[in-house]
């Protein structure tokens, strides 16, 4: 509970609560790997299991999801940049990447949602089947987490306007770029064995 | 929906649990009232985030829950003493033994050992608060709010009733229609967010707010089981998440994952279930340990033999604990290959408590014990958990498992287990540790006469049990045949005899509320030996003035040599503290709102809820509340005050 | 400290470029390439591994100096890594017991079967119902 802040190092690591903060959100992205890796393991078992549903190869188009992969790798470099930018001090540039990261984002979940209704006009839906149920919830977790992290992003660009640079929202723009470079980890992994070994299995 | 479907109707028991909870809650508002006890209700606990108070709730529930569950467990036995007996229907009895178990573990013995964490490993450790106060109280207010939704399952809509492990498909929607599923689903994922936060903020707590120069291997055992514990719950509690979350989206979405339509596999459920059910029964063993360590290290009046065995061993066994969940489904059919590797694994727990065995044993060798309440827990602990462990074993055979499985035998070993080493550690710690949380002991007496009842009483109960069940009476059934007979009267005995001591226990706390002597020095066994007996008694909000430096296990004795205190008057400093917010309760009282829609299938409620969090959420984004400080002036009359310099 | 205020940021830019010629390789070699499946989901596997560790090391800076060499992220990463393979390989080591991935043969026999098995271990769970 001590209050007293460094004179030195990055901003958000100067106060004891921005360094628990930090902490904190390490272990919860610990949480998040067995999250995530629960449903891969029901997606593994549950793999081929299509019933009377078409199955992911006859579905899954390689452009689309390449797009979408190109789309967060760029958006998690540009957050990246950002972090980089407010390292430097610069309210402006960490804004700037900010919106394009919020961006490619959006432009990812926008894909997303397409794809679904696509797969869902052509008989696969989350109903459809045990094989599309761990599909939709998988995939569709991913996504909600984007979603709750474009939401995020905007209330902390809010703020920034509001405060500046703080120890407390350089924190919280910290915490968000861990999360957000996070969620591309989990696509890679969303995108090699549900999107490339489905088209290839 | 008709009112008659709403509220559970038709039977006498629950017409009484329905007219009990009326006039409870009409008293409670009433006292609340005319006392003018509102303001004060809000101010001192619905809003606090000390983590103090929030321990106090935390075991307060717990003892609640405690009764509930242990009337259930009554009943069953009541129906079980004799052949054909019409106390309780199929049905009825179903819902009761799921109650029962999921209540006392979910909302018990996880609770009752958080809550003393709650309290004591930030005293322990010299912090002055746990890492994230907010997220604590966060955590209380969404376990007891997904207790309360459990709960309610009782008199509305009518409770679960496919088992605490809930397999399906018998749980799944073309089985087990209706809103007594979803209540468990719901209960549970509530009160889990909670115990996850638990888990982060506690090990930000011990990493990072140790008192100055507190080494890891410095840490009292209590703490050191706390950080393991946490460490647990972070890794298992997104499984149950998960598993918990498809159950749902299949019962209310239609989803194919569990169900036997649209190729879905019923038994990854109980893949999934016990993934995190395994690591979760050393989630709620591992802090009990911690607890005997300490209490009989304080009562042997020697420093725990082992100590650093004792740790290993608790993180070994953490290690282990997720590579054994099979044993719970042997007889699924896995084949012989997959059964055999997750049987020797079981077994190779055995060694790690082994060793912590004997360290107790070792630290009460040749020892002038001080035959105390919380001391005589302690004891019965060892040869009781003992027995379970050793059956554990026996369990553990896949091949004999086949024997075993779904009967009496196993029932016995877990309540063994639970029993002796949680059931017994709880009331132990609370024992130990009363006087700091109340500024008085509890009467010794009374408190010896409740535990020989319900030690007896407990096994009475539950030995039998392991006979009767190689006999060959499964578990779960709601009559017995006349074979059964004499074995199960006997353990009904004992489980009346439990309820006894449960019943002096509470009498016991009464009574010393109004009769024991108040504490005047904050060491109050004499013999303590760890930060917390450092501080005053009552604990100041802020817990120490001045923070120590640590160079040794047992701070406390080195402490008290030296001649030092928490008090070091030209040391004091302004000291930083969080202020109460609402914040929580009102989030969590939203989340309990719309899981109550969600589980009768009320879309708009469970949505609008759902939105009314987000909107608590982002106020709690905007709101950059600091804190106060606390000045030194005020430090020193508190600090007098408690001390009585 | 001097590495934050450098104008240019060659660790994300390098991070970038490797991770988006693992992405192409990885496609490359699922939709392209003739190795057999087996290789292919090994090593677009490893590649994934490769690309999360590139994420964690280059964008995340997982062991700055500033989190005391990033010993508990580190930790929560690795400890989440093995959990994860516990769950994945643990569920399919038990759940996959007398079932063959076969697409075009009598695989679909040998499911029904399976979930015939299914139903029945369900039952006896639940016998005492």
């Amino acid at each position: 509970m001590s209050s007293h802040e460094l004179k030195t190092g990055p901003l958000e690591y100067r106060t004891e609560e921005g360094r628990l903060s930090i902490l904190g959100f390490w272990i919860f992205l610990g949480a998040e790997i067995v999250l995530f890796a629960t449903l891969f393991a029901t997606y593994a078992v549950l793999f081929g299991r299509t019933a009377d549903a078409p199955s992911p190869g006859e579905l899954f188009e390689a452009k689309t999801v390449l797009i979408m992969t190109f789309m967060l790798l760029t958006s998690s470099f540009t957050c990246g940049i950002a972090i980089h930018e407010m390292r430097r001090g610069s309210v402006k540039g960490l804004r700037n990447w900010m919106i394009v990261t919020l961006i490619l984002g959006l432009g990812f979940l926008g894909f997303e949602i397409y794809e679904f209704v696509h797969y869902s006009h052509e008989g696969a839906t989350l109903q459809s089947s045990a094989y599309w149920s761990s599909f939709f919830t998988l995939a569709g977790t991913h996504g909600l987490h984007v979603t709750l992290g474009i939401g995020w992003v905007i209330l902390l660009l809010i703020q920034l306007t509001q405060r500046g640079l703080t120890p407390k929202t350089s924190r919280k723009f910290f915490v968000i770029g861990l999360y957000w470079h996070f969620l591309d980890v989990v696509w890679i992994f969303i995108f090699t064995s549900v999107y490339l070994i489905g088209m290839v299995v | 929906m008709q009112l008659d479907e709403f509220f559970v109707t038709g039977e006498p028991l629950i017409y009484a649990g329905m007219v009990s909870i009326a006039l409870v809650t009409i008293s409670m508002l009433f006292f609340l009232t005319y006392y003018k006890k509102w303001g004060w209700l809000w101010r001192e606990w619905l809003t606090t985030v000390d983590h103090k108070k929030i321990g106090i709730m935390y075991i307060l529930s717990a003892l609640a829950m405690l009764f509930r569950g242990g009337v259930d467990a009554m009943m069953m036995r009541t129906q079980l003493a004799f052949p054909n007996m019409n106390f309780l229907n199929a049905q009825h009895y179903d819902e009761i033994f799921t109650t029962h178990g999921t209540v006392m573990i979910i909302f018990m013995a996880m609770p009752f050992l958080i809550g003393l964490m709650n309290f004591v490993v930030p005293l322990q450790i010299g912090a002055r608060d746990v890492a994230f106060p907010y997220l604590n109280a966060l955590s209380f207010w969404s376990f007891l709010f997904g207790a309360m939704l459990f709960n309610i399952s009782f008199v509305i809509g009518g409770s679960p009733d496919a088992g605490w492990t809930s397999y399906t498909p018998l749980a799944g929607a073309a089985m087990s229609p209706g809103p007594g599923q979803n209540f468990y689903l719901l209960g549970l994922q509530l009160s889990g967010i909670g115990t996850l936060a638990t888990g982060i903020n506690f090990m930000v707590t011990i990493l990072k707010m140790r008192a100055p120069k507190m080494r890891m291997f410095q840490m009292p055992i209590f703490t050191w089981s706390t950080l393991i514990t946490s460490f647990i719950i972070v890794f298992a509690f997104p499984i149950l998440t998960v598993a918990l979350a498809l159950m749902t989206l299949d019962r209310i979405f239609g989803a194919q994952f569990f169900t036997l339509t649209g190729e879905g596999m019923p038994m990854m459920w109980a893949n999934l279930f016990w993934m995190w059910g395994h690591p979760e029964v050393y989630i709620v063993i591992l802090p009990a340990f911690g607890i005997f360590s300490e209490v009989i290290s304080a009562f042997a009046r020697k420093q725990l033999f082992g100590y650093k065995a004792m740790v290993w061993a608790i993180i070994l066994i953490a290690g282990l604990s997720f590579l054994v969940w099979v044993h719970h489904f042997f007889t699924m059919g896995a084949g012989a290959f997959v059964n055999s590797v997750f049987s020797i694994s079981t077994m190779l727990i055995a060694v790690p408590t082994g060793v912590k065995i004997f360290n107790w044993l070792g630290t009460l060798y040749k020892s002038k014990i001080n035959n105390t309440v919380a001391m005589m827990w302690a004891l019965a602990f060892i040869p009781s958990f003992v027995i379970g462990g050793v059956t554990g074993v026996m369990l553990g055979m896949a091949s004999a498992d086949y024997q075993f499985h779904n009967t009496y035998f196993l029932v016995a070993h877990f309540h063994y287990v639970l029993i002796a080493g949680t059931v017994f550690a709880c009331f132990s710690g609370l024992v130990f540790w009363y006087p700091k949380m109340f500024g008085h002991k509890l009467n010794e007496r009374l408190g010896k006469w409740s535990f020989w009842f319900f030690v007896i009483g407990f096994h009475v109960c539950f030995f039998p049990q392991y006979f009767v069940g190689l006999d060959g009476m499964p578990r779960r059934v709601f009559t017995i045949i006349p074979e059964w007979m004499p074995l199960n009267i006997i353990s009904t005995v004992g489980a009346f005899g439990m309820g006894v001591g449960f019943a002096i226990f509470v009498f016991a706390i009464l009574y010393s509320y109004r009769y024991s002597e108040r504490e005047k020095t904050g060491d109050s066994w004499d013999n303590g030996r760890t930060l917390e007996w450092a501080t005053p008694t009552p604990v100041p909000f802020y817990n120490f003035a001045t923070l120590p430096h640590i160079d040794s296990q047992d701070a406390y004795v080195k402490l008290k040599q030296e001649g030092k205190t928490t008090f070091e008057e030209d040391e004091v400093e302004p000291i930083h503290m969080p202020s109460n917010t609402g914040q929580p309760f009102i989030m969590m009282a939203f989340m309990f709102v719309s899981g109550f829609g969600l589980v009768f299938e009320w879309m708009w409620m469970a949505i609008g809820g759902l939105l009314a969090v987000l909107v608590m959420m982002i106020i709690r984004s905007f709101d950059y509340d600091e804190g106060f400080h606390v000045e030194v002036d005020e430090i020193k009359r508190t600090e007098r005050s408690a001390r009585r310099l | 400290m001097t590495t934050h205020n450098k104008r240019i940021p060659t660790q994300h830019i390098v991070g970038f470029i490797v991770s988006i010629t693992l992405t192409l390789v990885a496609a490359w070699a699922a939709l392209q390439s003739d190795l057999s499946v087996r290789w292919i989901i090994i090593g677009i596997m490893a590649l994934a591994i490769i690309q999360a560790g590139i994420q964690l090391f280059m964008f995340m800076h997982v062991v700055e100096p500033e989190s005391q060499g990033g010993h508990v992220p580190w930790n929560m990463m690795f400890h989440g890594g093995v959990l994860a393979t516990i769950l994945v390989a643990g569920s399919l080591f038990t759940m996959s017991f007398g079932f063959t991935h076969d697409h075009d043969g009598d695989g679909h026999n040998q499911q029904q079967q399976q979930e015939e098995h299914n139903e029945n271990e369900g039952s006896t769970e639940n016998s005492s119902h």
